[in-house]
């Protein structure tokens, strides 16, 4: 079944659209400001892909309905014009993940580097399939198209960082280094400075 | 060793930077365009150049140029397409991450010759941490006055600004770029209109690739004339091939157009042979999309001539015995390789980035996908291989943008070349019985 | 002006106007379907690839032909151009083909499906399709859905033509429901259980060209080929009033707006007059509504026929085969 976009099913039929509590911090609202400003009048959605971006990295690496509906009216839009860009692009999640998403490249030159083996050896070892989140909440395992990375394949990404030429010795590094560092993942990491 | 034109100072510490760049000639192309030629005349010798689009079309970028609207009053657009997700290819990545300032220069050139007051770039999501580097690259030509209202002096102004995507190869095709740079779905337009008219917010638009633009800077520092030496017939200039795949020194290098392929795969200038001791299989010169080609036919022409890295040698034979340059994505094969696995994650590829508006790529690119799972997996049938032909010949032309050419290319030029594989695969009974 | 042929037909119309627009000018069979343009809703057309057509001349200025196939709802016609619909083989491949994927991942519902009878999709596959399937794999499929207590969504029929979205942003306030996902993936949704009840809301009904949108009122009450269709109106103050009430006996068990013979609403009507009048007391009953003798809800349904009219139109028609043009292009036996 694929109602994967319908986040809840079977719940009353409401006219009204769901009640918004969710708001970014200061400076978070500061920066989107700073991003809607760079579009010329009027066109303030071309600021939806940018705020929704900060909108997942503000609120735990995910995009509830809440906070789509609160980046809606952000930029004067209707909550369906955001549900329809959130789940349409592969960066933005639609469900909560683990607190690192780890997204192993799939495609050609990674595969013929050796990706398959990649990926195997994490659902191994942590006994989950694509898609799912380890039990302590912490990994998420994706597999993700062409990252732009074929010279140096195979490799993955965590948040905005690249990991590349990977070995499964590699891998088990890096997992523990994610793990102890028990920071949530994030695309912005190097963003927010700027 | 051949000229250099856009990664001559690559390895030079502090290239990424303003100052570094600067001493090593960075922006003089912005002093020559802004303060000694008009605009048409910085289009004529991007004409004269007879650079084509580095992204993967190939369409002569001074042609596109001159076809945007004038005579609208509305405000014109450049938009740089920095969303690099063809298979294979990550020429953009590297020149973006190590000299950001080429593209900050071609690009105000570019504007410049255009009349666009604002230029965007759309850069893929997944490289968001070259994001922040063009934003520092960004605000220091703005600081040393390369950037914002009169520069140098001049009454020419411009604002340029980053925009990320947000995982969506269909964005690579310019009308769905911007669409997304609007805020909407990433589904591309039909044209007519061309973006040259009706582009980003209804106004005139040109939208290139990063290296197109780059490539404006030598253009206007020796001359068009100068750049159109280099190189063979219709491929003048350099090009920045991403070699990637079963060789020994995967990477990205800037060749003349024109170098021979055996050379480029063999030579340790380039590629430096086949990894392992092996030989060549297969070889998808240009990105994924682009027919795969056997070991003897990528080296040579059907006709029996050399193969040379150009638009033209590339296509010879066709779609037959041919294939494309594309976007320089040079992906080789050892014989080792599974042809039908590669050809399963191509078409995984295209199936998970269609758009989904129109029906032959929305239901033909996931059932290629499923016959070729089942084909490797050891649980196809014999009229399978005929149906994935004729899926992919249903697709292909009749759909509202190339990436339903994209997904059919592959899988039609991979059976034609190695229907053997295929055959092997749709009668084994398992896919333990394909391995062994 | 420009005059151009299509099949061998010369037809001139306005500059500006589609292909298929002119072709429907003409009438008959040449005329290319059309699963998802719409000619009353704007920016509608050219995702289903159905209406295919080859140009052999693009214009007299440039007689090239135009390398793809293009779709004939969206490309506007040029002086001097040659269009091949029926006539080029390679069209009729790619039409078999389009009805091919259309079918791939659609359900055998046709049994329990409202829409049976008067679907544009099994007339398609009537015409161009092959009579099995060589699809042996999985079919994505979805739960169906209430979309508003009157409207049931089967996302599984869905061919993703788009014209509900359409409807709803041009004919309603507010628009909440739209396509989500991506690709083969994609649905028709609201993402979160909302429901669609703004007031012409009710026409997403009418414009879906396959029973994805349906009337939950009229559910499974009756096939319809064995109701009566009646042209009827009431005065109403929000929309046109002008209906067609489908009937068993005295029984009101449907009210849809009326289709031209392209199967498109030239007049939307709202919700009320839609949903809450199925007394047949509530309306003036004109008439049998005239159903073209192809369609089978045309069995066993009687209705006066205006012989002028028809005289009028054989001869309009016979014309066209010639190729010359009569005066009242317009007059169908429809309106």
């Amino acid at each position: 079944m694929h109602n994967e976009w319908r986040s809840t099913k079977n719940k009353q039929l409401t006219t009204k659209g769901s009640k918004v509590d969710i708001k970014f911090s200061s400076e978070a609202l500061a920066t989107a400001n700073k991003i809607i400003a760079r579009y010329p009048q009027g066109k303030q959605k071309s600021a939806l892909i940018p705020l929704l971006h900060l909108a997942q990295s503000e609120f735990d690496g995910w995009l509830s309905p809440e906070v789509m509906d609160y980046v809606a009216s952000l930029l004067s839009i209707r909550p369906i014009e955001v549900y329809e860009v959130a789940t349409f692009y592969s960066m933005f999640n639609t469900k909560p993940v683990g607190k690192c998403l780890i997204e192993v490249c799939q495609t050609s030159s990674c595969w013929l580097r050796g990706s398959d083996e990649i990926v195997d050896h994490l659902k191994k070892k942590w006994n989950i399939e694509v898609g799912e989140t380890t039990a302590d909440g912490i990994f998420t395992l994706k597999t993700v198209e062409c990252l732009g990375s074929c010279g140096t394949a195979p490799m993955l990404q965590c948040g905005s960082d690249f990991h590349e030429n990977l070995t499964v010795e590699k891998v088990d590094e890096l997992v523990e280094k994610l793990k102890s560092k028990g920071e949530r993942s994030s695309y912005l990491k190097s963003l927010v400075n700027s | 060793m051949g000229r250099k034109l856009l990664l001559e100072h690559i390895n030079e510490p502090g290239i990424q930077t303003f100052d570094v760049y600067r001493k090593r000639g960075g922006y003089a192309s912005v002093e020559k365009a802004l303060k000694t030629m008009s605009p048409d005349a910085v289009t004529e010798e991007v004409k004269k150049s007879g650079l084509r689009g580095r992204g993967g079309a190939g369409f002569p970028a001074g042609m596109k140029w001159s076809f945007i609207d004038k005579k609208s009053d509305k405000p014109r657009y450049l938009v740089v397409n920095a969303d690099e997700s063809e298979p294979g290819t990550f020429k953009d990545r590297y020149l973006m991450e190590k000299i950001p300032h080429v593209l900050i220069e071609g690009m105000i050139v570019a504007s410049f010759a255009l009349g666009a007051k604002t230029s965007f770039i759309y850069i893929r999501g997944e490289y968001m941490y070259i994001v922040g580097i063009l934003e520092k690259a960004i605000q220091e030509a703005y600081a040393k006055g390369f950037l914002g209202k009169n520069i140098l002096g001049t009454d020419y102004s411009l604002d340029i600004y980053v925009h990320p995507g947000a995982g969506a190869y269909i964005c690579g095709e310019e009308t769905a770029l911007l669409e997304s740079l609007e805020g909407k779905r990433g589904n591309p337009r039909l044209k007519p209109p061309f973006p040259a008219v009706a582009g980003l917010y209804a106004s005139p638009t040109v939208v290139n690739n990063v290296e197109t633009i780059a490539a404006v800077v030598p253009i206007i520092n020796i001359g068009g004339d100068e750049y159109a030496k280099i190189g063979i017939g219709k491929s003048t200039g350099t090009k920045l091939i991403s070699a990637s795949g079963h060789i020994n020194k995967p990477g990205v290098y800037e060749i003349e157009l024109g170098v021979p392929v055996d050379e480029f795969i063999y030579s340790d200038e380039y590629c430096g042979g086949i990894w392992k001791n092996r030989r060549l299989k297969a070889v998808v010169a240009g990105g994924s999309s682009v027919p795969i080609l056997p070991a003897d036919l990528i080296l040579t022409t059907a006709k029996g001539e050399p193969r040379l890295m150009t638009y033209e040698s590339l296509a010879d034979g066709g779609f037959l015995t041919g294939t494309m340059l594309g976007s320089g994505g040079f992906i080789v094969m050892d014989e080792m390789t599974d042809i039908v696995k590669n050809l399963y994650t191509f078409a995984r590829f295209y199936h998970h980035e269609s758009c989904g508006q129109c029906s032959p790529c929305r239901e033909g690119t996931g059932w290629m996908e499923k016959i070729l799972h089942r084909l490797h997996h050891g649980h196809g049938k014999k009229e399978d291989i005929d149906i994935l032909v004729d899926v992919a010949k249903k697709i292909e032309g009749n759909t509202i943008c190339p990436l339903g050419d994209a997904a059919a290319w592959p899988v039609a030029s991979a059976v034609r070349h190695f229907r053997k594989e295929f055959e092997a695969a749709a009668m084994a009974h398992s896919h333990a019985e394909l391995v062994a | 002006m420009a005059k151009l042929t299509i099949d061998g037909v010369e037809v001139e119309v306005p500059d500006g106007t589609t292909i298929l627009n002119a072709a429907r000018q003409i009438g008959g069979a040449l005329v290319p379907p059309a699963m998802c343009y719409y000619s009353t809703l704007k920016d509608t057309g050219g995702k289903c690839r159905v209406c295919l057509v080859k140009v052999a001349a693009g214009s007299a200025k440039d007689p090239r032909p135009m390398p793809k196939l293009v779709a004939s709802c969206r490309t506007p016609v040029a002086d001097g151009m040659v269009v091949q619909n029926l006539t080029s083989p390679e069209v009729l491949e790619a039409r078999k083909g389009v009805v091919e994927f259309l079918l791939l991942n659609h359900p055998l519902d046709c049994p329990i499906c409202d829409q049976a009878g008067e679907c544009d999709l099994q007339n398609l596959a009537y015409e161009h399709g092959a009579s099995t399937t060589r699809y042996e794999d999985e079919r994505r499929t979805f739960e169906k859905i209430d979309i508003g207590d009157k409207i049931q969504l089967h996302m599984t029929r869905c061919i993703l033509c788009y014209r509900c979205t359409f409807v709803a942003d041009q004919l309603t306030p507010g628009r909440v429901h739209g396509v989500l996902g991506r690709g083969d993936k994609s649905e028709i949704s609201t993402h979160i259980q909302k429901a669609v009840d703004n007031d012409f809301s009710g026409n997403m009904i009418d414009v879906c060209p396959v029973g994805a949108l349906t009337d939950k009122t009229f559910r499974f009450k009756s096939r319809v080929w064995f109701t009566k269709p009646m042209d009827a109106h009431r005065n109403c103050t929000k929309c046109s009033g002008k209906v067609v009430l489908w009937m068993k006996g005295n029984d009101v068990l449907r009210v849809s707006a009326r289709k031209d013979q392209y199967g498109e609403v030239k007049e939307y009507i709202c919700n009320e007059c839609r949903f809450d009048h199925k007394n047949v007391n509530d309306w003036t009953v004109e008439g049998p509504r005239h159903i073209d003798k192809h369609s089978v809800i045309s069995q066993n349904h009687y209705e006066k026929i205006d012989l002028q009219k028809l005289k009028k139109e054989v001869e309009r028609q016979l014309e066209f085969q010639k190729g010359r043009q009569l005066p009242e292009a317009n007059a169908t036996l429809n309106s």
